[in-house]
């Protein structure tokens, strides 16, 4: 099968997925015990304002009539109405995002980089002490809350030490204008990135300030599948010929490692990768409600704190296509690398 | 050999293997060590009433904010409440729901898994599709938007952490039946007559057991960290229950008074038992599936 062709038949495979995906939210939010609106008032409330809500947000139509709204609408980037104000729920997702991905990505960066540093030394000494403790540490990295192990992270590292802030994502007032064209600045809300563009050193080393501690709690909890995968890897490629090759060629130790044999290991890590971004969507939400870090996360944790359900709906919806579209990327990316994949 | 005699035996196989260490090396020592762990925090946990020094709800025990001290050693928090009582009986709800939701994943996961893969064709199909795009979802916002809409109630809590974890029970025993139903010792009871309930219960069933108790464990440790996380975003259990999730979600309010004992020990206990779990969980799969893991 071409390239071209195994894109086209993945993007087919990916419809009935997300069409199920959405129903699932859409049943989850009217068709379980009580409707939205009277639950987001709980008991004391006019039965005028209940009807107006209900009209405001299209609930007083029939179901069917409903899912077809909820679905044109999707189509448009509409995620709905929030139950507060009725404003439209994909500006507020539209402007929290940037957040949510800037903590992504540098805990993707901290969890993959420690995950195979790990995971190759634990190869490298394998059944020694120092390959036992990594496997522990990998073993123990599943079963810690990330939102505990950030409190641990902020006592130690900002209320003890005071090296770090304990939560937020600058200083207040300040925030990085980003990329200057044609004396407009365009801001692309990763604040790392946009002080780097607008060359502020001094916003470059607060915005990494703050970024620290959440990437390094959220980094470290999920590392451990990478150690994991890194090590088994690397256990299998370090007896393959090639490597003794390398070797007796008289090669250093550390490029036959690094420049030989973690390049098998590429793969399945870039594979994982896609396979943990669900996993790092969740641990976001604990993050940053526990960082205080303005993302996606805590705008959902916020909103049930208001019983807000159709921005709940809006934002669970939101995550769901996010992790379908970044597997549907990996899984391309894949078949472009391992051409076997399109046999 | 009659076809109870059978299941009896590959399930005394099954518990011999466990139980002889020199077999199963490092597996068997993390199984044994998570069991251990799991059994030592059910015990206080059941016995709890008995054990703790004061009661776990009761305000003003002691000073606001203690720290660890001889006669609170684990100090108390900002209700005076002795912390040592609460990690003691803190237990009861993660415990509940933990049982509860690996419950309905084991009737709900497993017919599905065993019927859609033995069946094979159009059922097949579908129930993949289905689990496959359940699967798919984020785990904790699902958790998140299923408990919201049912509100708070360890059952509710158990149902929506289940809903999450029900497609893995699929995955798994799938994977397992499609190749078990093809090996020749099946093959051969269909010759011999057996109709597809005899082979599904007493030929491919007791194989798959394994791979349901591993799967199983690893969920109970999976459900407590989604509890203790679904607690943690406002959508836990009222306050009338001592609960370290509980403990946890309200301690980040004490952080900046440096009160760290009011989440150093809840905290503590949650990764103990969660840990027992993956323990438990890790050695069960590298000794069932050996091909999976090194």
């Amino acid at each position: 099968m071409s390239l071209r062709s195994y894109i086209i038949a993945r993007i087919i495979l990916t419809i009935p997925t997300i069409m199920l995906l959405l129903t699932f939210v859409f049943l989850i939010i009217r068709v379980l015990p009580g409707d939205p609106a009277s639950l987001h008032f709980e008991k004391n409330v006019d039965p005028a304002t209940l009807l107006a809500m209900k009209h405001e947000l299209g609930l007083d139509k029939p179901l069917l009539t409903q899912y077809f709204d909820y679905l044109i609408g999707l189509t448009r980037g509409d995620f709905g109405k929030s139950m507060q104000d009725y404003s439209p729920v994909s500006q507020q997702i539209f402007s929290a995002f940037p957040a949510t991905l800037e903590l992504a990505i540098s805990s993707t960066i901290i969890m993959v980089v420690l995950g195979v540093l790990l995971g190759v030394t634990a190869a490298r000494s394998y059944n020694t002490a120092e390959d036992h403790s990594i496997r522990v540490f990998g073993i123990a990295s599943y079963a810690i809350p990330v939102f505990f192990l950030g409190m641990v992270l902020i006592m130690i590292f900002a209320i003890d030490l005071h090296w770090l802030p304990a939560g937020g994502r600058m200083y207040p007032g300040i925030s990085p204008a980003g990329l200057l064209i044609g004396g407009k600045r365009y801001p692309t809300g990763l604040y790392v990135l946009d002080s780097i563009l607008e060359g502020d050193v001094y916003k470059l080393y607060l915005s990494i300030r703050y970024l620290v501690l959440p990437s390094l709690a959220l980094g470290l909890v999920l590392c451990g599948i990478f150690i994991r995968l890194t090590r088994s890897n690397m256990l299998e490629t370090l007896q393959l010929d090639f490597v003794t090759a390398a070797r007796a060629r008289g090669l250093k130790e550390r490029t036959v490692v690094y420049g030989y044999a973690l390049r098998n290991a590429f793969l399945p890590i870039l594979t994982m990768m896609g396979l943990q971004f669900a996993a790092l969507l969740a641990g976001a939400i604990l993050t940053e409600t526990t960082f205080s870090w303005p993302g996606l996360g805590r705008y959902l944790v916020d909103r049930i704190s208001f019983r807000d359900y159709t921005a709940i709906q809006g934002v669970v919806v939101f995550f769901g296509l996010l992790v379908t579209a970044v597997s549907l990327v990996v899984d391309i990316l894949y078949a472009y690398l391992d051409p076997r994949i399109r046999l | 050999m009659s076809d109870d005699q059978t299941r009896g035996r590959i399930l005394v196989r099954f518990v011999q293997r466990i139980i002889s260490l020199e077999q199963s090396g490092l597996a068997g020592w993390a199984i044994l060590s998570g069991a251990a762990i799991v059994a030592v925090l059910a015990i206080m946990t059941i016995f709890s009433p008995l054990i703790s020094p004061h009661n776990p709800i009761a305000i003003n025990v002691g000073p606001i904010l203690s720290p660890p001290s001889y006669q609170f050693p684990l100090g108390t928090n900002h209700l005076g409440q002795d912390m040592l009582s609460r990690v003691i009986s803190g237990g009861t709800i993660m415990f509940q729901v933990a049982v509860l939701s690996v419950i309905v994943c084991l009737i709900i996961g497993v017919p599905i898994g065993l019927f859609a893969s033995f069946a094979g064709g159009y059922a097949d199909k579908f129930a993949s599709l289905v689990m496959d795009s359940i699967y798919a979802f984020p785990g904790l916002v699902l958790a998140i938007a299923i408990a919201a809409m049912l509100g708070p109630g360890v059952i509710n809590m158990a149902i929506s952490i289940a809903v999450v974890y029900v497609p893995s029970y699929f995955r798994i025993i799938r994977s397992q039946v499609l190749t078990i139903k093809e090996l020749p010792y099946v093959e051969a009871a269909r010759m011999m007559g057996a109709n597809g309930r005899t082979t599904l219960f007493n030929y491919v069933l007791p194989n798959v057991i394994p791979s349901i108790v591993a799967i199983a464990t690893i969920n109970f440790a999976d459900a407590i960290l989604t509890a203790a996380g679904l607690t943690f975003v406002g959508l836990g259990l009222p306050v009338s229950t001592p609960d370290w999730g509980w403990d946890l979600t309200y301690g980040r309010r004490l952080l900046t008074s440096g009160a760290w004992w009011v989440i150093a020990f809840p905290g503590l206990m949650v990764v103990l038992l969660a840990l027992g779990f993956t323990l438990m969980g890790e050695g069960l799969s590298e000794l069932f599936n050996p091909r999976l893991q090194r």
